[in-house]
């Protein structure tokens, strides 16, 4: 992996002429977790969509660029509320379904380590349709870090997990895409309570930074910050304008 | 196995109501002829029925193979260029809105009595069914593998071949169990506009002869073809498919 860069977004954006956001500035520090959290339909899944680079139909008028001056595209990796797995093909088939699709030489290998590492190796050669929701999203997780891209954009990833799973699911991620720049998209104030580096609220009015939390994620979930910052979240999510 | 059993049952069943209905009506054979008689006549008939039903079945297997080679190949094509899809499709409907029937004369004046005009009409019945349930399952990749292929840069043709071709086999597959139970209309209603061989032909002469009992013979064996072809289709269909089907957790 190359070095993270930050990223930044600055500008509003139109959906077939409806305003969708903005203006708008949202930064992304070089390395680390920024959760953007907010209710639905205020346009944080799109804003995710279009740093993604599938903003197609979407109006932006501003500035999306990373801060080492070099193109976003390539460096990225995705990951979805929907794990996004081919029911044709196996766990390892999906695991290395970049270098699949792009005819690069496969590196069996690699994706098994992968495997180990989100603790599915036993499953390698299982269908998708075999795994419980939690192991797909854990496929979809080693889907995304055998890409080592340097930059992960997460929309709303775990939200259809159960607490447990998804409460694993979280130090998973947290562990295994460290030191890469990360953008998490969440309606869940408390999962942004114990991922973020950095916690934006999205409303219908714009973006609103948090003091910022003091210690590093992952959080513990009852820890005393995590349940501090959570309220904060709910009183910030909660006020209309 | 279940189903096998229930398969004959129903069928000594409708046998016998068929013989039921032969004692109780009294209708003449040329009419009606009775399970027994048909029998007589597939068994003293059968070097007749055999080397039509060769015929027939040649006409349906190779318009098949043809008809959904060349839908899956227009489907694929549509899909993937919007001008054909502009161009041609106006074009398919209008074709499909045309009642086969009608072009059967057409086709055996052009093509002549031989084999090449029942290729062409089997080739045509089936061609709309396979084209147009691909070229669904085509259309509807489900947009997140787009998103990742687009976020992976896949190339379009790699996302053709192994995201949106993969994903709709299921419809193709369909389309194809359609096609396997239209085939041989197409072959037969072919064979009935002019003919030589086949048990269409068949069928229309010993009608004219009225030796009723040979054309219900001929009937049992197209049935019993298309039964079997419509059960191997369906087999094969499933074997490929079985991993393709969407999700079901």
């Amino acid at each position: 992996m190359t070095e993270a860069p930050a990223v930044t977004v600055e500008g509003s954006a139109r959906i077939s002429g409806q305003p969708l956001f903005g203006p708008l500035r949202l930064e992304m520090a070089a390395g680390s977790w920024t959760c953007l959290l907010g209710p639905s339909g205020v346009g944080k899944s799109s804003l995710l969509r279009l740093v993604a680079g599938l903003g197609s139909g979407i109006d932006f008028v501003g500035t999306l660029a990373a801060n080492d001056g070099e193109p976003l595209e390539g460096r990225i990796s995705y990951m979805a509320q929907d794990d996004l797995l081919f029911p044709w093909l196996t766990v390892l088939e999906n695991t290395q379904l970049g270098a699949r699709l792009r005819r690069e030489t496969p590196d069996p290998a690699r994706a098994m380590n992968m495997l180990e590492r989100v603790g599915l190796s036993d499953h390698a050669s299982k269908r998708p349709a075999q795994l419980s929701g939690g192991q797909k999203q854990r496929v979809a997780l080693a889907r995304t870090l055998i890409e080592d891209r340097p930059i992960a954009l997460l929309d709303e990833p775990f939200s259809a997990l159960d607490a447990r799973t998804r409460a694993e699911m979280q130090d998973l991620a947290a562990r295994l895409l460290a030191g890469r720049t990360v953008l998490l998209v969440t309606h869940e104030p408390g999962e942004a309570a114990r991922l973020g580096h950095k916690i934006v609220v999205m409303n219908e009015t714009g973006l609103q930074s948090t003091s910022g939390p003091k210690s590093d994620p992952v959080r513990a979930i009852t820890g005393a910050e995590t349940l501090s910052l959570q309220s904060e979240l709910h009183e910030l999510l909660m006020a209309r304008p | 196995m279940t189903t096998l059993r229930n398969g004959l049952i129903s069928t000594a069943l409708a046998i016998f109501l068929w013989w039921l209905l032969v004692a109780l009506t009294g209708l003449p054979p040329f009419i009606l002829p009775s399970p027994e008689r048909v029998a007589t006549a597939l068994w003293t008939s059968r070097v007749t029925i055999a080397e039509n039903a060769v015929v027939t079945i040649a006409e349906v297997l190779i318009g098949l193979v043809l008809g959904a080679v060349l839908g899956a190949l227009t489907a694929i094509m549509l899909a993937t260029f919007p001008l054909a899809r502009t161009l041609v499709r106006p074009i398919l409907v209008f074709f499909q809105a045309v009642p086969v029937f009608a072009l059967a004369p057409i086709l055996t004046l052009w093509l002549g009595y031989g084999i090449l005009s029942k290729l062409v009409m089997t080739l045509i019945i089936i061609f709309f069914p396979v084209t147009s349930a691909f070229y669904d399952g085509l259309t509807r990749t489900p947009q997140g593998f787009l998103d990742l292929a687009q976020v992976m840069r896949v190339t379009p043709t790699q996302v053709m071949l192994r995201i949106r071709i993969p994903n709709a086999l299921p419809s193709l597959a369909s389309g194809l169990r359609l096609a396997a139970v239209y085939a041989p209309i197409g072959a037969v209603i072919g064979e009935w506009v002019g003919a030589s061989k086949g048990l269409g032909y068949l069928m229309l002469l010993s009608n004219g002869r009225a030796q009723t009992d040979v054309m219900f013979a001929a009937l049992i064996v197209l049935a019993g073809f298309t039964v079997l072809l419509h059960w191997t289709v369906d087999r094969m269909a499933e074997r490929l498919t079985r991993h393709y089907a969407p999700d079901q957790n």
